[in-house]
């Protein structure tokens, strides 16, 4: 005799209710590794918070002295690295003045990657640079808030020496630059504490420090009510690095990444579609 | 320098390959190779960590300069800024009291300092630009137009969007009355507002956590093992 349907059916759903976990790590892989082997991009759409940000950049006056902090490590790489490379691509462009720091102790070597990344684009190869009349990267310094806020009063106190061990009244382009208020802009590259939300309060809303910021999926919304006076722009996690490179007409990484990540997000909402399905179709039969 | 050699670059990718693939081990199942790599990991963090903050924290903010000011004494001239460098110095070994179990209460002090000054640092920041300026920034027209006089749809709606949230989260967290009739149902609206927020961060987490197996993935398939440019 057959099976009765309603039987066969609540059978599929039980079983959807128990996929194991497994089976969706194995989804989620191919779908992240297989874009990967094609040269395939995807169109991205920028959102008004990155284009604030582009558009915020892009107003900053050509030699202009552009702060740069790095408060990353390599676990944030993946998202926050393309970041940090396009807003460098923009500083070549631009022929910023650029004083790199770090609130987190391996910032400074991320940046220093970053640099070189973007100082090897073919597109920048008439570039020359001069490192401490070009460019200087102050290194770290701990003390969290505490260094922003003596920042706002005295650099070269904070900072005393760079990452290399030279006294800062050695580098040319410290010559000047007494503290937070002799920067015309600034691009804060964050995964956490202390980071943005630090650097609002103490640089920003204290010394009146404009700055845009790039940070790590996990802490966008967290940092999306600052946007507007308080932040002029912000990249949100792979997407948010993926929208810039887009708008400041220097692709990467993150834009060469979004593919995979589209497909994994698709299987992440099917999968949740058929948990659901599954969830509401076997309720009556758990008494629920 | 010598970790540049080609060589040790090749070794410090094999061994970072190795690791992430024993770290994803655990995807299947707990394993000993999962706990070795996780073991490994934790010592080499606690390690790092520590010799970053002895080499870039106490040395160059309490033991360079304590030394060289007592060098001062004996080598003049004497300087006496130094003795300020006491304060933190004794605070610092108040805190590692915490390890002897009879003098344990003595690391409260410091820990005293370091949450009142933390909070007088903090207070006045958070009320200022998670409070004052959040506050400004959300009192806005909710009708917008632009410079020549034409109504933005899409501007006023998000306002008002952000008007309405706003007004409905306080409710929802305004606990001295029962949430009931009006109240309870402009609460509930708040409820909702809550909930697309949660929603909204832990989107953003899946993305994030996406990201990183991204940058390992690429970091297998590029670096390690050259299958992809």
């Amino acid at each position: 005799m057959a099976e009765n349907p309603t039987e066969m059916k609540t059978g599929l759903f039980d079983r959807l209710m128990r996929i194991d976990r497994r089976v969706i790590f194995v989804f989620i892989s191919v779908a992240l590794i297989v874009p990967l082997f094609f040269n395939v991009s995807q169109r991205i759409q920028v959102s008004p918070e990155v284009q604030m940000l582009n558009d915020a950049m892009s107003k900053v006056p050509d030699g202009a002295l552009v702060l740069y902090a790095m408060d990353y490590d390599p676990p944030s790489a993946p998202e926050l690295q393309p970041m940090a490379v396009a807003a460098f691509k923009v500083a070549l462009a631009k022929k910023f003045k650029m004083v790199i720091i770090g609130l987190w102790p391996q910032g400074p070597q991320q940046a220093n990657m970053a640099f070189e990344t973007a100082t090897h684009d073919p597109l920048f190869k008439d570039v020359k640079l001069t490192y401490g009349v070009d460019y200087v990267n102050l290194g770290f310094q701990s003390g969290n808030e505490a260094v922003i806020q003596k920042m706002g009063s005295d650099i070269p106190t904070t900072f005393p020496r760079d990452y290399a061990g030279t006294p800062v009244d050695q580098l040319p382009l410290m010559k000047g630059i007494k503290n937070l208020g002799n920067f015309d802009f600034m691009v804060n590259i964050s995964a956490g504490y202390p980071g943005t939300r630090e650097w609002v309060q103490f640089g920003a809303d204290r010394f009146g420090l404009k700055m845009v910021s790039g940070s790590t999926a996990v802490q966008t919304t967290e940092m999306s009510p600052y946007v507007g006076k308080q932040l002029l722009g912000l990249m949100g996690g792979m997407r948010g690095a993926a929208e810039f490179e887009q708008v400041s007409g220097y692709p990467g990484r993150a834009i060469k990444f979004m593919v995979g990540q589209s497909v994994a997000h698709v299987i992440v909402i099917v999968f949740i579609v058929i948990g659901n399905i599954a969830y509401f179709a076997t309720r009556k039969k758990r008494g629920a | 320098m010598w970790m540049e050699h080609p060589g040790w670059v090749l070794f410090g990718t094999w061994v970072a390959a190795l690791f992430t693939l024993g770290i994803a081990t655990f995807l299947y199942k707990d394993n000993p190779v999962y706990k070795f790599c996780e073991a490994v990991f934790v010592g080499i963090s606690a390690g790092y960590w520590f010799v970053s903050y002895f080499w870039q924290t106490l040395l160059p903010k309490l033991g360079y300069p304590f030394y060289a000011g007592v060098k001062t004494m004996f080598v003049g001239p004497a300087e006496w800024g130094w003795l300020v460098l006491l304060i933190p110095g004794t605070l610092g070994v108040m805190m590692l009291l915490r390890l002897v179990p009879k003098a344990g209460w003595i690391a409260r002090w410091p820990l005293a300092f370091i949450v009142g000054y933390t909070a007088g640092l903090r207070l006045i920041t958070f009320l200022q630009s998670n409070a004052m300026t959040q506050l400004q920034n959300s009192v806005q027209p909710v009708v917008r137009y632009d410079a020549s006089g034409q109504f933005l749809g899409w501007e006023s709606f998000n306002i008002l969007l952000v008007t309405v949230g706003t007004f409905a989260g306080l409710f929802y967290f305004f606990f001295s009355q029962e949430h009931k009739g009006v109240f309870g149902r402009v609460a509930r609206v708040g409820t909702w507002f809550l909930m697309i927020t949660f929603g909204a961060a832990f989107g953003y987490t899946v993305m994030g956590r996406m990201s990183l197996l991204i940058g390992r993935l690429d970091f297998l398939l590029a670096d390690w093992l050259h299958l992809i440019r």
